[in-house]
């Protein structure tokens, strides 16, 4: 069983972007050959302070400017002489921008490269609609080769990036800007092709990842006043999906919610869907954002108006139970 | 064999693979051959071919993927792989890919294709070379037309605000591109000029005087003066073959049984 915050750590209120620029100084101090470029916003994807950990660091610190591709193939040619080159910028630029540099240089040359942009999904909260992004996993899912992480929370963004780093080839790591409750315990470790059971249940299974996660977990226990026992997965890695872990589990629950910041066309509901429709066909509903774009909005407000939130996940388990 | 020789040998088996292959980019390939036989032949770049990532290397990038029968054909002469082998391009099963895949042929450093972005690879190579204090220089050459992609100055502007003077890029202005001339499509100007304004090194050379090349490239990879450098290469498109050369037709189309008889009777007059 993995890990879980204590009541002390679970009070906690975190971004996931935070745990980018420290782990990359925690992984440098531990002699790992790690570099970042980002294109101009280093405050906001906290890698200034990787820069800023040593001094040694800042020439390790690649600023682009205003220039996403350049950000990329920099980063694909850091790669090739040796480093783990992690990348920033925001996830509506940090892939959509420079899909053709992920793409044709680092996946199919298979380099060293972490795609790890910040400001994923809604959390980005009032710059609206041309800054949430919604179709990241989706864009990097389809890539041969690429792996894709969603975590939830601080610890398990820092264990992602820690992962990255240990897997060879291309990585990608979405995190957000909203401060979340810490579900994992600070240290925890997190394996590639890893779904982790957070809760266990007989009735429903609710695969989860990133923000959704604590909203899955405040739907679980809100079902199970009503009688309904949900169990809970983290599918924090998209790709590979942890086929075992999700069929045992829709085995025993005989039907799937599937929940994610992010559009409900081409992400963790999708690889879920395809799962179960080859190997375990079973009823499912999915929570996500509905084929639309964003909209300006505070984070938790963006959560209840696009139908996200822990109602949402309740609501979507009534209508898969009655199916 | 002097280098002309070398050169020419190398465009009979560029027409005779794409011959073979039935498609592949010959114009392209012809007017940088006498800049990548200068750099591998010419002895301006430090390479092994038995250790194609042998430390301290100086580093080739194709940003013009489709070039790619050039750079197989020097390749293959510089002994990365068997010459035999070049008439395997294009197809199915083979390592030599219509655009080069770094993960199966020995010497390419990466695999490039899409148009504009090797430069910015080179310029990332280039820093981390930097940073370990590493020896090598970057050559990396760029199309005329592929001067079209943004991409190119915005890695013209981080090698130059980081003084990366490993860097040697070298245009090969041929001056056409798939649609037309350059200057008709959509017309980049003068790139020299650009690449003055970003901050860099700029000398012009005309591409084919093979003797040239080499001096200049070698006077630039010896230049450590907090630029990084470019070449305009004056080239003709298709050289070497008359029927070809600035033909913008020829950028993307194979040469029939009779075209090939044709070009090759042409390369072997010129020996």
């Amino acid at each position: 069983m993995v890990k879980l915050a204590t009541p002390e750590q679970a009070a906690v209120k975190k971004a996931t972007r935070a745990a980018f620029g420290a782990t990359l100084a925690e992984l440098a101090d531990a002699g790992v050959p790690v570099v970042a470029v980002d294109a101009d916003l280093t405050g906001s994807t906290t890698l200034n302070k990787f820069a800023a950990a040593k001094p040694e660091y800042a020439d390790r610190l690649f600023n682009c400017g205003i220039a996403e591709q350049n950000m990329i193939d920099v980063a694909a040619g850091l790669a090739l002489t040796g480093k783990i080159a992690y990348t920033g910028s925001f996830a509506v630029f940090g892939t959509g921008r420079a899909y053709d540099q992920i793409r044709n240089t680092v996946c199919y040359s298979n380099l060293n490269v972490k795609i790890a942009p910040t400001h994923a999904g809604v959390s980005v909260g009032p710059d609206g609609g041309s800054h949430q992004m919604l179709e990241d996993v989706s864009l990097m899912r389809g890539l041969p080769g690429m792996r894709v992480l969603v975590p939830a929370d601080y610890a398990a963004a820092r264990a992602a990036l820690k992962l990255a780093a240990e897997t060879p080839g291309p990585v990608y790591v979405r995190m957000g800007r909203a401060n979340v409750p810490c579900v994992y315990d600070d240290d925890v470790e997190l394996e590639i092709g890893k779904a982790y059971v957070l809760r266990e249940g007989s009735d429903v299974t609710i695969v989860a990842n990133g923000v959704e996660i604590r909203e899955a977990l405040a739907a679980a226990e809100a079902l199970a006043a009503e009688g309904v026992s949900a169990e809970v997965i983290d599918a924090f890695c998209v790709k590979p999906l942890d086929e075992e872990t999700i069929l045992a589990s829709v085995a025993k629950t005989g039907r799937a919610v599937v929940a994610e910041e992010h559009s409900v066309i081409g992400g963790l509901g999708s690889a879920v869907a395809e799962l179960l429709a080859a190997k375990q066909p079973a009823p499912c509903e999915f929570v996500g954002v509905r084929d639309r774009f964003g909209k300006s909005g505070e984070f938790e407000e963006l959560l209840a108006y696009f139908d996200l939130d822990s109602a949402s996940i309740v609501e979507a388990v009534k209508k898969v139970m009655a199916r | 064999m002097d280098l002309a020789g070398k050169a020419n040998e190398l465009r009979v088996d560029i027409v005779r693979m794409i011959a073979e292959a039935g498609s592949g980019h010959p114009g392209g390939s012809l007017s940088c051959t006498d800049i990548l036989t200068a750099l591998y032949f010419g002895g301006v770049m430090n390479h092994n071919p038995e250790d194609p990532k042998m430390e301290g290397r100086d580093w080739l990038f194709l940003c013009k993927g489709h070039a790619a029968p050039a750079l197989y054909a020097v390749l293959a002469h510089a002994g990365y792989f068997p010459v035999d082998e070049l008439m395997s391009l294009r197809k199915l099963g083979t390592r030599l890919q219509g655009h080069p895949d770094s993960s199966m042929v020995p010497g390419v450093e990466v695999s490039t294709g899409s148009l504009g972005q090797g430069l910015s690879i080179a310029a990332g190579v280039a820093a981390g070379l930097k940073l370990d204090g590493a020896e090598g220089t970057c050559f990396a050459i760029l199309g005329d037309g592929e001067c079209e992609e943004g991409q190119v100055w915005e890695a013209a502007m981080f090698a130059a605000h980081r003084g990366l003077d490993n860097i040697v890029a070298i245009v090969d202005n041929n001056g056409l591109q798939i649609d037309g001339k350059i200057t008709d499509v959509c017309n980049p100007e003068d790139l020299g000029a650009k690449f003055e304004a970003f901050g860099w090194t700029v000398d012009h050379v005309d591409g084919h005087d093979i003797d040239a090349l080499i001096a200049l490239l070698n006077e630039l990879k010896a230049a450590r003066d907090g630029k990084p450098h470019a070449v305009v290469a004056a080239t003709v498109k298709g050289k070497g073959v008359s029927f070809m050369e600035n033909q913008a037709g020829w950028h993307g189309k194979a040469p029939n049984a009779e075209q090939l008889a044709a070009a090759l009777a042409e390369l072997s007059a010129a020996e």
